[in-house]
């Protein structure tokens, strides 16, 4: 028997197999498909303070590899999740992670409060690089400075795992990872959407309404798997990669470049069994390649 | 209703014009339940430029033969890839996906489904399920010309078919909004599905008339599920999932 469970800034995973914010609703949307209570983690929908409607359609377009997105982080805000989501997923036997975002520090804080004493909630995602929203969101994960602030205002009233989700629309990446740490993130996820655009020739106009959005898909891996390797060298808390994730190979490449954890995210539009697919690939490799436990392999590179 | 994911055979697909063909698909067990209005995810595969699955609506369940139909224009480079398809491939579907449309229209309704274009795909699947259930189905479908009329053969089964075609080659000519029996006579229910002028003009009619009108939209999707909130519609009561709280909306529901 393998080991497959990793810890990630305190929270036990039964392995390192995340479902990334906003390709997984609340889990149950995939229900019918796989059981996914053999997820290592779920992080659930951007949620804010206030329900926000998010960007007009079309807010998303396909490209080579991959696909742009503009949502625009649309949720019923935190109240809602807490009183009619939080009851529906909470005796899942897997990890919920919230996935927090805000247009300023205040919202921020007020709504990681909010998530503090929900019991099966062990940690939260704090979305400081969401690039489809007008304030806030990516603007807090592009400097140093705003990065630090808000990790630390977070940090301040959050008791539990933190966890910051880094933008790739920086020139250093890795600054920006030791300055969340320095102020309490207890790990980092990398890489959010890459800011993008996509133009309809024929009608001579973009196709998002926003203009511009977040790519993803295998179009972004090689990028995010350059910024896990670099960011894992920098600090001491564990990463947890992600971007383009569509195979146990692609996670098992994250992983050999430093990430303890991988989320696997715009796959799961087109296999909805893909998550559990990839816990088993990762199994098989390891039992291939004759190890014991995951952390055997982790940042060998 | 329970999702599946399926891994379909292809039993047979027919060109029907240059732009339109007819997949039908087969299963050595019995297929899911299925409702009219409902659609389905098609994984396009051996395609460097198609990523996501394609969302295509139910256009008839062949109970007796075990087939699932769908109807599809050629659009773009995942339904031309879907065209090349030859018998024996096997299609991977997610299904079924999305609500129905109203399957219980109060008995002795009037009721009159709208198609223009491929829009008319859905509407085949619910006057057959309708006609099922002792309702009288009125068809109007529109197409460009006689040509691009499609299955009419097929509608013939289930009720009285009328059409329009813009250059009056086939049934009276111009927009089915224009049609005289919308004049003549009046119904209790429009069924709707085409291009967003054609549904939005029946909203209109529907509302100046009173009567109750649902139609069925074709946004662009990633998942199919729910999940990734990409294919919204504005309605009254914000943005609306087309995947999950769609695709059959009530016209008066939406922001046209």
């Amino acid at each position: 028997m393998v080991k497959l469970s990793v810890n990630i800034g305190g929270v036990e995973l039964k392995n390192p197999v995340m479902t990334a914010s906003g390709t997984f609703g609340y889990g149950l949307e995939y229900s019918d498909f796989i059981d996914i209570s053999r997820i290592g983690g779920i992080i659930v929908k951007g949620t804010t303070i206030r329900e926000r409607q998010g960007n007009p359609y079309p807010r998303m377009a396909e490209t080579s590899s991959g696909m742009l997105n503009a949502v625009g982080l649309q949720n019923k805000g935190v109240d809602h999740f807490v009183s009619e989501i939080y009851p529906k997923i909470k005796d899942i036997d897997t990890n919920f992670f919230v996935n927090v975002s805000g247009s300023t520090i205040e919202d921020y804080v007020a709504t990681a409060e909010k998530l503090n004493d929900l019991e099966k909630i062990p940690g939260i995602e704090l979305n400081i690089s969401c690039p489809n929203v007008k304030e806030g969101g990516m603007a807090f994960g592009t400097s140093c400075a705003s990065a630090a602030e808000v990790t630390k205002a977070v940090r301040r009233v959050y008791h539990r795992s933190l966890m910051v989700k880094l933008s790739p629309n920086v020139s250093n990446i890795s600054d920006i990872a030791q300055a969340v740490e320095y102020e309490g993130a207890d790990s980092v996820s990398l890489i959010n959407t890459l800011l993008g655009m996509a133009v309809d020739a024929e009608k001579r106009k973009a196709i998002l309404s926003t203009v511009t959005g977040g790519l993803s898909g295998p179009a972004v891996k090689p990028v995010a798997l350059r910024m896990v390797w670099q960011v894992s060298q920098a600090v001491k808390i564990p990463v947890i990669g992600l971007g383009g994730i569509m195979s146990a190979q692609d996670a098992i490449e994250f992983i050999l470049a430093g990430a303890t954890a991988v989320q696997v995210g715009t796959a799961n539009f087109i296999d909805p069994c893909i998550s559990t697919k990839i816990i088993d690939g990762i199994e098989d490799y390891l039992v291939r390649n004759k190890f014991n436990n995951i952390s055997d392999i982790v940042g060998v590179i | 209703m329970k999702k599946f994911i399926l891994d379909l055979e292809l039993k047979e697909n027919s060109i029907l014009d240059k732009k339109h063909f007819l997949l039908k698909l087969t299963s050595p067990s019995p297929l899911p339940p299925m409702l009219p209005g409902q659609f389905v995810q098609v994984l396009v595969k051996n395609s460097q430029e198609v990523f996501l699955r394609r969302p295509v609506s139910i256009h008839y369940v062949d109970r007796e033969r075990n087939e699932l139909w769908l109807l599809i224009q050629v659009v773009g480079k995942g339904s031309q890839k879907l065209s090349e398809l030859s018998p024996g491939a096997t299609v991977n579907l997610l299904l079924p996906l999305g609500n129905t449309f109203t399957l219980d229209p109060v008995p002795q309704s009037r009721l009159i489904l709208i198609g223009g274009g491929v829009g008319i795909a859905p509407l085949l699947f619910l006057g057959a399920y309708l006609k099922n259930n002792n309702h009288q189905c009125n068809f109007l479908l529109g197409a460009r010309s006689k040509k691009d009329l499609l299955q009419l053969t097929e509608f013939e089964k289930y009720g009285t078919v009328y059409t329009t075609t813009e250059d009056g080659s086939h049934g009276e000519k111009g927009y089915v909004t224009q049609h005289s029996i919308l004049k003549s006579k009046s119904f209790d229910m429009i069924y709707a599905c085409g291009p967003t002028p054609m549904m939005k003009a029946l909203a209109e009619y529907a509302s100046e008339t009173g009567v109750y009108c649902e139609v069925s939209l074709e946004n662009t999707m990633a998942c199919g599920i729910g999940a990734c909130l990409c294919c919204v519609t504005d309605s009254l009561d914000g943005h609306l999932c087309v995947c999950t709280e769609g695709p059959v909306f009530n016209s008066k529901r939406l922001k046209w």
